[in-house]
């Protein structure tokens, strides 16, 4: 599995672990800068649906995404309630809009099961592997397939 | 106290190139971009060995030869000429500006520090 | 050997080619002055002398060869001709060909290489000869330390060792020799012994042109004599020496013990000024200058630190306009005094902006000068003679700015010379001068930058243009195009006039390639042509890259900004000076003629409820082609300073949007591309499909 910080075997690797259209995902805690709030954005011309706006962080232009939009799993509508991850990846910052954020997972690196292959919709395109919890699974995103003109990707 | 070299030239490389040989070697180097700044430098830094190269813009190394040894301070320090030029007449004509040696340019640091300390005793 | 140093060397040199380029193309036109010449000549010595310091030796050998001419040139032994100059030029470009090859570790063409090495040994008298590599690297033996191979060799010591009697004048301690270094330089050699004999100086006299001490020295070594005068190399005519070897035998002498040498006596006065040894007439090139003409001193820095400077300051500049956001919302009483201070505050911000812009700020002028070798260069490869003639040198942009137009403007100058200039015959037929003449001029205009490329060719063919673009299917048939619209094909991509590619122009970019090079400069090109007269592209640059004036204006309840430059006037307009036209669309008439509005809304998908024209306010601005167009907002609120931000990096390329900038309450606002957006409107669209529309676009004007 080519998780992207290649962690050797038996390393623990820490997610942080959200809810967006009703199923849980997570992003390794490397990858996430900060999170805050969400805070109305600047619409963008021309934008595909899961493209909400820009945000001002601390005077960078940060694009935001509606996740589970992205996912095929339906727009949400934010609110005050809602939550930015901003994530880092390929040299870019990218703003994920979820539902909420759950908890930090610790999981050994063993233990992250690469995604099934099964048809190709917009969620397992973006799903790097799976990761067991008590009461189901998490997936683990694949930020390089969220970030709208990275080159490189996990394909 | 450190050995003080005032190094003249008007490439940058080649002063940089000087510094880090001279440093190495325990030297205190102050540099001068050509013959007005070196000459400019020279008072306040009295060094113990003047090392200058000869093509230069605003002065050249035979105008900070004269310059130095019609001075009123530090007038007879060992001034070395530092040049590409091999040819016998130019070595003469710096001999007979002042120059107390001279090294061609490429220079390897061993030779460098061997003439510095030949004509220095430092 | 360090890198760094390494790398100063090839930025030093990057400097150098640029005096050196710039120098020779003065001797060309002939507005060269004496000091000119030395200055080219020591651009290619330094070269020469770094080069040698890496043991680059093709770099040395060229340059060696190349600053023996020069210097033959300087001396005045050679004579400034066209031939010459020719040569010069040409080994000018070689000469940074190889310093490129050799940054990056590759090699050159070697014919080149050869012939230019060929005509220059030529210049030289030595035509055919090939010492010139041997001459190269018997220069750079290091000769103060070197051991002289022309002694004969001993293949055993035939000396016991040398007597040596040693004798200094005055003038080898005024050259800052000092004798007890000398014999310390000799008793490394082998066990030395010294006596020193005191003549006997007239009391009280201070001639110290007369020698006042010899030194009697013994020597017992095993080395060679010329290791002896290696010693004493540098003060040769400086002193009186002999030296006498000592035969083996058993008159070697004994005594083995090694004296402390004798100090010097000191020079207390070694250069009384009446007898001063040497002329004192002080040679004019020596003299030294109380106001050196050369360049300024300057401060060189990383260029990262400046650019974090400049974020700073960007910060502060929307920092001013948040805190000056802030106040005006509590509605202080106007006897506050904030107001004058906050004045102030925003000033003084504008004025670091501006000092910390002007660090990046860069002088046109080697951008132009290496457009130069394009010309020789085109021109060789066409076949059709053509001379440049610059403009506005110290023209200052941006650094980037500097950087990122030489793509571009090689393209233009190539094809202004390829596609814009007739051969000979013609310009003979349109009694034009033989040579063609490419304009490269540079300056300020109401903020911006203009920097034109212009021949005296023969015009656009404007009906072979709508030609090909019919033909490659840019185009439909029926497109009714004006002048200008068929003029701006040419930036269209799959364009290419060249009928035959030529191995010139037709490197695989096209005029497309630098309209988006311009475009992403935040730049505009435009064209200007008249038939038999030549053709001109304009280029409009921001000044500075970081910050815009802007008209912050409201569209469908989104904040934009529309830079103030391409704005013309603000128009609230009458009911009567609007008017219908086609389906949904309007005209502006305005000092007797109509412009078309275009809805910026409509053009970038913001408006879901098309507002009452008769409620907009409208900016009449300047198309590419030259003529007005009118674009519809629903207000204006402010005219100010943006910061521009990037949308590319965490984003990507928004039809219509320039960049962004973050406002006074922190909210980010997106900034106009008012050429795009009359592209993208379907006015345009109609007959110019433009590539960077994506989709077809809900909204719009029907002409």
């Amino acid at each position: 599995m080519a998780s992207p910080s290649e962690p050797s075997e038996n390393e623990v690797i820490e997610f942080v672990t959200f809810v967006a259209g009703e199923q849980s995902f997570c992003i390794e805690i490397t990858q996430i800068r900060e999170i805050r709030r969400w805070s109305p954005v600047t619409l963008l011309p021309h934008a595909p649906d899961h493209v909400l706006g820009v945000m001002n962080l601390r005077g960078a232009v940060i694009p935001i995404f509606d996740l589970a939009a992205k996912l095929g799993l339906g727009r949400i509508t934010p609110t005050e309630r809602h939550v930015i991850i901003i994530a880092a990846v390929s040299g870019q910052t990218i703003g994920l809009l979820v539902d909420s954020v759950s908890e930090i997972l610790s999981v050994r690196s063993d233990s992250v099961q690469e995604a099934p292959n099964v048809r190709g919709d917009d969620t397992t395109s973006c799903v790097l592997g799976v990761v067991p919890v008590e009461d189901g699974m998490t997936r683990v995103i694949d930020l390089r397939r969220i970030v709208p003109n990275a080159t490189e990707g996990a394909a | 106290m450190k050995p003080k070299v005032l190094a003249i030239d008007d490439s940058r490389t080649i002063r940089e190139l000087l510094r880090a040989c001279l440093e190495n070697a325990g030297f205190d180097v102050t540099t001068g971009e050509d013959g007005v700044d070196g000459t400019t430098k020279f008072p306040e830094v009295s060094p113990d060995v003047v090392i200058t190269d000869i093509n230069m813009p605003n002065m050249d190394g035979f105008g900070v030869i004269d310059t130095i040894r019609r001075g009123e301070v530090n007038r007879s320090v060992p001034i070395l000429v530092l040049t590409t030029e091999s040819a016998p007449e130019l070595k003469a004509r710096a001999r007979e500006a002042g120059a107390t040696g001279w090294i061609v340019k490429p220079f390897d640091d061993a030779s460098l520090v061997s003439v510095l300390k030949r004509v220095t005793g430092l | 050997m360090s890198n760094s140093i390494r790398d100063t060397f090839f930025e030093e040199c990057e400097d150098l080619l640029d005096a050196l380029i710039e120098g020779l193309s003065e001797m060309s036109a002939g507005t060269h002055e004496e000091e000119t010449v030395h200055a080219v000549f020591r651009a290619v010595h330094s070269i020469k002398g770094g080069a040698g310091a890496f043991g680059l030796d093709q770099l040395v050998n060229f340059a060696h060869t190349f600053e023996t001419v020069l210097d033959r040139v300087r001396s005045g032994e050679m004579e400034i001709e066209p031939d010459l100059m020719r040569v010069l030029q040409r080994a000018g470009d070689h000469l940074s060909d190889l310093v490129e090859a050799n940054r990056i570790e590759s090699g050159v063409d070697e014919t080149t290489h050869a012939g230019l090495l060929g005509q220059l040994n030529g210049f030289l008298g030595k035509e055919g000869e090939d010492d010139v590599a041997d001459d190269g690297a018997e220069e750079f033996v290091f000769e103060a330390l070197s051991i002289d191979i022309g002694a004969p060799m001993e293949t055993a010591p035939q000396t016991a060792g040398f007597e040596i009697r040693f004798t200094p004048r005055p003038e080898l301690y005024a050259n800052g020799h000092e004798p007890l270094l000398l014999f310390q330089s000799l008793s490394q050699l082998g066990s030395l012994q010294v006596t020193c004999e005191y003549a006997s100086p007239p009391l009280g006299a201070s001639d110290w042109q007369a020698p006042a001490a010899s030194w009697q020295l013994t020597l017992a070594t095993s080395e060679p004599e010329h290791a002896i005068h290696e010693v004493f190399e540098f003060v040769e005519g400086l002193c009186e020496l002999d030296v006498q070897p000592i035969p083996v035998g058993p008159e070697q002498p004994e005594q083995q013990v090694v004296t402390e040498p004798a100090q010097a006596p000191p020079p207390t006065d070694p250069l009384p000024k009446p007898d001063h040894p040497r002329s004192a007439e002080p040679r004019q090139e020596s003299r030294p200058d109380p106001k050196p003409a050369g360049p300024r001193p300057t401060l060189r820095v990383d260029l990262e630190r400046v650019d974090r400077l400049i974020n700073t300051v960007g910060e502060l500049i929307i920092n001013q306009a948040v805190i000056s956001q802030r106040i005006e919302e509590m509605n202080l009483p106007s006897g506050a005094g904030l107001t004058t201070e906050l004045e102030d505050y925003k000033l003084l911000a504008r004025e670091i902006q501006e000092g910390v812009m002007a660090i990046r700020a860069q002088p046109v002028k080697p951008l132009f000068q290496r457009m130069s070798r394009i010309v020789r260069e085109a021109s060789d490869a066409t076949g059709k003679a053509a001379r440049l003639v610059t403009e506005g040198e110290s023209t200052e942009v941006d650094k980037t700015v500097v950087e990122r137009l030489a793509d571009p403007l090689t393209h233009m100058i190539r094809n202004a010379i390829d596609h814009g200039l007739e051969n000979a015959e013609k310009r003979a037929q349109a009694g034009k001068e033989p040579v063609g003449t490419i304009r490269l001029a540079a300056f300020h205009r109401s903020g911006s930058v203009l920097i034109e490329v212009s021949d005296d060719g023969a015009g656009l063919n404007r009906e072979k243009i709508l030609e090909i673009a019919i033909s490659k299917g840019l185009v439909s048939p029926e497109a009714d195009l004006n002048p200008g619209e068929i003029d701006n094909l040419l930036f269209m991509p799959g364009f290419s006039t060249a009928t035959e590619v030529s191995n010139l122009s037709g490197r695989g970019v096209g005029m497309d390639v630098v309209k988006t090079a311009i475009t992403s400069l935040g730049g505009r090109v435009t064209i200007q042509t008249r038939a038999g007269e030549g053709t001109t592209f304009s280029i409009v640059l921001p000044l500075t890259l970081a910050v815009m004036d802007g008209m912050v204006v409201t569209v469908s309840d989104q904040t934009m900004v529309v830079p103030i430059s391409s704005i013309i006037e603000t128009i609230r307009p009458s009911p009567g000076e609007l008017h219908r036209f086609g389906v949904d669309g309007w005209l502006l008439s305005i000092r007797g003629s109509y412009v078309p509005i275009v809805d910026v809304a409509g053009c970038l998908g913001t408006g879901d409820s098309r507002a009452d024209i008769r409620e907009q306010v409208l900016l009449l601005v300047q198309t590419e082609g030259q003529s007005h167009c009118a674009l519809a907002v629903d207000g204006i609120s402010d005219q100010r300073q943006v910061v521009i931000k990037s949308l590319e990096g965490n984003y990507g390329h928004i039809p219509g949007v320039s960049a962004a900038t973050i406002l006074g309450d922190g909210k980010i606002a997106l900034i106009i591309d008012p050429d795009a957006v009359i592209a993208n409107s379907s006015a345009s669209l109609r007959r110019l499909p433009d590539p960077r529309l994506e989709k077809e676009l809900p909204h719009g004007i029907a002409l």
